[in-house]
């Protein structure tokens, strides 16, 4: 038995999904995107942008770190965005003499990460030069993943390191030891206390919702752009319900 | 982008569409398609875990027949399929298993957590000259208030005002409404990652 209020709020819930969604399908058709001409510039993502054209230049290896998100948790959407980008920078590196490696911390974002791999080199056309090994599980506890990635990014000279997944303060050993002279970290998480980690630790750190744009700023798919400025849409809006419902309150109009 | 496999996009975007619809209204037939279906998540999470051991040992055996550190790579898989082997014998709970997580893998974690303690530190001390400017004055700051306020200093214990009125309005006030900021907008960004997953947008599982 659905009570009343838990109803109306399971309705207003899945008005805010379907909005939401129905959005991101819209906006695309009212205003024609622009693939990165819309985006308010991110030090951070126009870093691992340049990064990237660097690592196809130059023949350096790029290191994407997707955390150890379990896939039934809310909090592996960090891991998703960071498997849509690293499709972008595996597609784009396929070519490379060093091409890109991902690294997982749950065997479910191992075999995801496989995937990717796959499948970026498949849209290559560079079926051929996959090898599974580019995608790999580092280890299984926090600190084992840690100390795994870490060697996967030196072992493996990476000159550039994106983090996007589900971390803990491990990440911090994570970016210490992934830094170098000629290196770039750039890390984002859905965990506050591993962003303010990754605050001090991460050449550029992603804060807040900035972990969530990087597919936009890659241009790792169509939907990305319109997702992010329906993101900004409902933020607006929650900030301007905020503020009027604290108005309200102090007006003494709400119990 | 061209879908190459769209049976598996709809078994998906079904799937999602099902989970959040009983996430929402909990009616016997929604909750009952939810359960079964997380309950097949978890079982394929778990063999998951065993490819990912599989995975971990492929990798660390082609190190070995490379010889390229081969050492870590033996001892890894040693103490991987040993500890695995052992569990199956006496299962998870058993006291050989209790003993080598409590005499291994803790012991680690709390040298790897001190050691974070020491990198921390240094990574706040070299921010400013890192990233220069007022946020990371700010956050080297707050980072020491805190500090100084957390802990009682030999003979003079807890610091006045700092520790009783500096750092919890600090954690309640400016970090909570921060924090809740911040939440906000990933809660925002995992309902624009989840719907573009259900849409068919975005394919994790493959094109």
């Amino acid at each position: 038995m659905i009570s009343l209020s838990s109803g109306i709020l399971s309705i207003v819930g899945l008005a805010f999904v379907v909005l939401f969604g129905l959005l991101m399908v819209v906006l695309p058709v009212i205003k024609r995107p622009r693939p990165g001409r819309d985006l308010r510039p991110l030090r951070a993502l126009t870093r691992l942008r340049h990064a990237l054209s660097l690592t196809v230049e130059a023949g350096t290896r790029f290191h994407i770190s997707l955390g150890r998100g379990e896939i039934t948790h809310p909090r592996t959407a960090s891991a998703f965005v960071g498997l849509s980008a690293a499709h972008r920078l595996v597609e784009a590196t396929a070519i490379s003499d060093r091409p890109a490696i991902i690294t997982a911390g749950t065997g479910p974002l191992g075999i995801l990460a496989r995937s990717t791999l796959h499948s970026a080199y498949a849209t290559g056309a560079q079926t051929n030069r996959y090898r599974p090994a580019y995608g790999r599980v580092t280890g299984l506890t926090p600190f084992a993943y840690a100390a795994g990635a870490m060697l996967a990014a030196r072992d493996d000279a990476a000159a550039a390191n994106f983090l996007s997944g589900s971390f803990g303060a491990e990440v911090a050993l994570m970016a210490d030891g992934m830094a170098g002279e000629d290196t770039l970290t750039v890390g984002g998480t859905d965990s506050v206390a591993a962003q303010a980690v990754l605050y001090a630790a991460a050449d550029e750190p992603l804060i807040g919702e900035e972990v969530f744009a990087s597919g936009a700023y890659l241009n790792a798919g169509a939907l990305h752009g319109t997702s992010l400025l329906t993101q900004d849409i409902f933020r607006w809006l929650l900030i301007l319900a905020i503020v009027g419902g604290a108005i309200v309150k102090m007006l003494g109009v709400l119990p | 982008m061209k879908m190459k496999s769209p049976l598996a996009t709809a078994v998906a975007m079904a799937v999602g569409l099902v989970v959040l619809f009983g996430y929402f209204f909990p009616l016997p037939v929604f909750t009952g398609l939810r359960t079964l279906l997380l309950q097949w998540a978890l079982i394929l999470a778990g063999t998951a875990l065993f490819v990912g051991m599989v995975n971990l040992s492929q990798y660390h055996w082609a190190q070995i027949r490379n010889r390229r550190k081969p050492l870590g790579s033996l001892v890894v898989m040693i103490s991987l399929w040993l500890t695995f082997a052992l569990a199956l014998y006496a299962s998870p709970a058993s006291a050989p298993i209790q003993w080598l997580f409590n005499a291994i893998i803790v012991p680690t974690s709390v040298a790897l957590l001190g050691l974070l303690a020491f990198t921390l530190a240094y990574a706040a001390v070299r921010l400013p000259r890192r990233r220069p400017g007022l946020m990371a004055v700010l956050f080297l700051g707050t980072a020491v208030l805190i500090m100084l306020g957390a802990v009682a200093l030999p003979g003079m214990g807890m610091l006045p005002f700092i520790g009783d009125t500096l750092r919890p309005w600090l954690a309640q006030v400016p970090a909570a409404a921060g924090a809740r900021g911040i939440l906000l907008g990933v809660a925002l960004g995992t309902v624009a990652t989840g719907l573009r997953i259900l849409l068919g947008s975005d394919r994790p599982y493959g094109e």
